[in-house]
């Protein structure tokens, strides 16, 4: 008798799989992680201890995970938009930013004394600006060719040391001692929050974008296009779906969804346009978009799960004085362990007993 | 005439780390691998190598130490890409996440210390040679080292079988394997070599350039590489043009920045960045639609064997 080991492509995915994969693989990353910690003389358990008891030990822990979902949701949807169609928008981070950019110099320069007004303003020249962002990017690649990846990456760079020239310069706000950041917006440019906690209407914008995502997939002639294109791009092509005019689109939208929630960050939750506004929350959003396996639903738990992470990382931080960057290393894990689980749900591993020959 | 020389000399220095980077990453994407995970090999290896050299004082050590550190790394990139047929940019993002979080853990003890690093060596006769000399010839051991790469990897490329070899497993892996030379195995030795070459050229940013550590101090040098390596049509001796083009830009942005002139520094920032994608634009555009000639026409796709039964 011998054994073999052979593999086998599953005809469907096992259900329990589904779940028992992401599962797995976030257990298996924070063992990793444990042992990281552990070689550098941490206690891995009173790490995770401090990062658990930070995001969802308390009220207001899990008040600042939901302020930090919503611009995980927000780029997690602009991300997933564009992956549909397998172009890579990397530049969520950059479209982030300018957005907050169009916010502050909406309320420098265009301010007027009504909420209801400012935050059509705001919305607009947000989307606007990261819509333009990120269709240049679309056009490039869908007229040249040129590698979008490269260039929305690119854009990210431009775009932050953008916003560092406003706020290092012309817009520096003379009270703030030195400090490079832009006056305090007026009350007529906050967006309100829920209670006595950071939670901004930003949130509720989230939820919508997340059912619009669903409802313009799965219902509309558009989505139908787009789906179609990440599919198949040259039967798409065939069947007269212009590649270039969906690019363009779909950038631009991804653009303006990352923009806008730039713009909540900064309306709705800092006041102000200020340096390093994003801890990664565009980059972020790629592994959001990507565990969730596109799925609008699954943007929303991933989104949570992530923001309760950069909550965590941020406890770490304050407790264990370990660097926020530290949970870049948890993130790097997780996607690694899923994306090799991601064999295991195509293949079956079968051990089988056959005559020696 | 002096200062060209001076800023022509700076450039060479400056896109050095890139070159490196960029010469990895055209033997890994030669086998029809894309790893997208070179920012952060470039910082691993800017740590591990700035590491060695603050703990033994040798140089020479770091960067062999930094080129371990990154083999390692690109091995996670190779067994998840090549073994288990993953996907290559998210693998390649989750690399760069994973490099830049472990090296901002690791390195936060060592902000601040300053080594002595590697120093110049003037090539006898050599670095004589008017303009050239200084240019070309009056660099570190790195520099010296990437020049005889640079003809190494063409040489390797165009003449030897082993390149025919590389070529092909990145054109039409199933082919190679039909005359007998395993695809997995050589995927799995130029993303290997590749990833080494890319934390040499970070550790080349620590050791040498600033003598150094800095959290992220790659500042984006590994997606200029990624860049490049479209811009160089995967040749080497394009590559090393383009990288020093680039070291050329950020030498030339830092000279106005230290002339004192009335351009703020974030603008001046950008330069690099949006020249990256300017000189992507003409590029494509001069290869019009279509798919770029030159690009491995298996990469990117993962290499499944036939079942056999």
């Amino acid at each position: 008798m011998k054994r073999r080991v052979i593999l086998e492509r599953r005809y469907n995915v096992p259900y329990y799989l589904e779940f028992l994969c992401p599962f797995l693989s976030i257990a298996l990353a924070l063992a990793f992680s444990a042992g990281l910690l552990l070689v550098l003389g941490v206690s891995p358990v009173k790490a995770f201890f401090a990062m658990y008891n930070g995001a969802f030990g308390s009220w207001w822990g899990l008040s600042e995970v939901l302020v930090k979902t919503t611009p995980l949701a927000i780029c997690g949807i602009a991300v997933a938009l564009s992956f549909k169609m397998k172009i890579w928008n990397i530049g969520a981070e950059g479209q982030f930013y300018l957005g907050a950019l169009a916010t502050a110099a909406v309320v420098r320069y265009a301010y007027v004394d009504s909420f209801a007004l400012m935050l059509i303003l705001m919305v607009s020249a947000s989307a606007a600006a990261g819509g333009l962002w990120g269709g240049f990017a679309g056009y490039l690649r869908a007229r040249w060719n040129v590698n979008e990846i490269i260039t929305t990456l690119m854009l990210n760079y431009v775009a932050i040391h953008l916003v560092e020239y406003f706020i290092y310069g012309p817009w520096r706000d003379p009270a703030s001692l030195g400090f490079p950041m832009t006056a305090p917006f007026p009350e007529a440019a906050r967006l309100p929050v829920f209670g006595n906690s950071r939670v901004h209407i930003g949130i509720l914008i989230a939820l919508v974008l997340v059912l619009l995502y669903r409802v313009v997939l799965r219902w509309t002639r558009w989505g139908f296009e787009i789906r179609a294109i990440g599919e198949n791009p040259k039967a798409a092509e065939y069947a007269g779906i212009s590649f270039l005019k969906n690019a363009v689109f779909v950038m631009a939208v991804s653009g303006a969804l990352a923009a806008v929630a730039g713009m909540g960050e900064i309306a709705g939750l800092q006041g102000r346009l200020q340096a390093g506004l994003s801890p990664g929350y565009g980059y972020t959003a790629i592994i959001v978009a990507w565990l969730a396996r596109l799925n609008p639903w699954g943007i929303l738990v991933v989104a949570f799960f992530m923001g309760g992470l950069f909550v965590g990382g941020e406890s770490l931080q304050v407790v264990m004085r370990l660097p926020l960057s530290s949970i870049q290393v948890i993130q790097g894990f997780i996607l690694f362990f899923v994306l090799a689980s991601e064999f295991f749900r195509v293949y079956r591993i079968r051990i089988i007993s056959s005559e020696a020959d | 005439m002096d200062v060209i020389v001076t800023i022509l000399a700076a450039a060479v220095r400056s896109g050095t780390p890139i070159l490196y980077a960029t010469l990895g990453e055209i033997l890994t994407e030669k086998s029809g691998v894309m790893n997208l995970g070179l920012e952060g090999l470039l910082l691993v290896g800017a740590l591990t190598g700035f590491w060695t050299a603050f703990v033994t004082g040798n140089p020479y050590l770091a960067i062999a130490v930094a080129f371990l550190a990154g083999v390692a790394l690109s091995a996670v990139h190779a067994f998840l890409c090549v073994s288990l047929g993953a996907n290559q940019v998210v693998s390649g993002l989750a690399l760069t996440m994973f490099g830049t979080g472990v090296s901002s853990l690791l390195g936060r003890g060592m902000v601040g210390e300053t080594i002595k690093g590697l120093g110049v060596v003037q090539l006898p006769l050599l670095s004589q040679i008017p303009i050239f000399g200084k240019v070309l010839f009056s660099h570190d051991i790195l520099v010296y080292l990437s020049y005889i790469l640079i003809a190494l990897i063409a040489w390797f490329l165009q003449v030897t079988r082993a390149g025919l070899n590389l070529r092909a497993v990145g054109e039409d892996p199933h082919v190679v394997e039909s005359v007998g030379v395993d695809p997995v195995r050589l995927r799995y030795i130029y993303t290997l070599i590749g990833g080494g070459l890319a934390a040499v050229g970070g550790a080349y940013l620590s050791v040498v350039y600033t003598k150094m550590w800095g959290d992220q101090m790659s500042a984006g040098r590994g997606w200029i590489a990624v860049a490049l390596v479209i811009f160089a049509v995967w040749h080497p001796l394009r590559a090393a043009f383009g990288a020093y083009l680039f070291g050329g830009v950020t030498a030339l942005q830092l000279r106005i920045q230290a002339a004192g002139t009335s351009i703020p520094a974030p603008l001046l920032l950008m330069l690099p960045y949006l020249f990256t994608i300017f000189v992507l634009f003409v590029i494509s555009v001069r290869k019009g639609k279509g798919i770029i000639l030159g690009a491995p026409a298996a990469l990117g796709v993962p290499y499944q064997r036939e079942e056999r039964t």
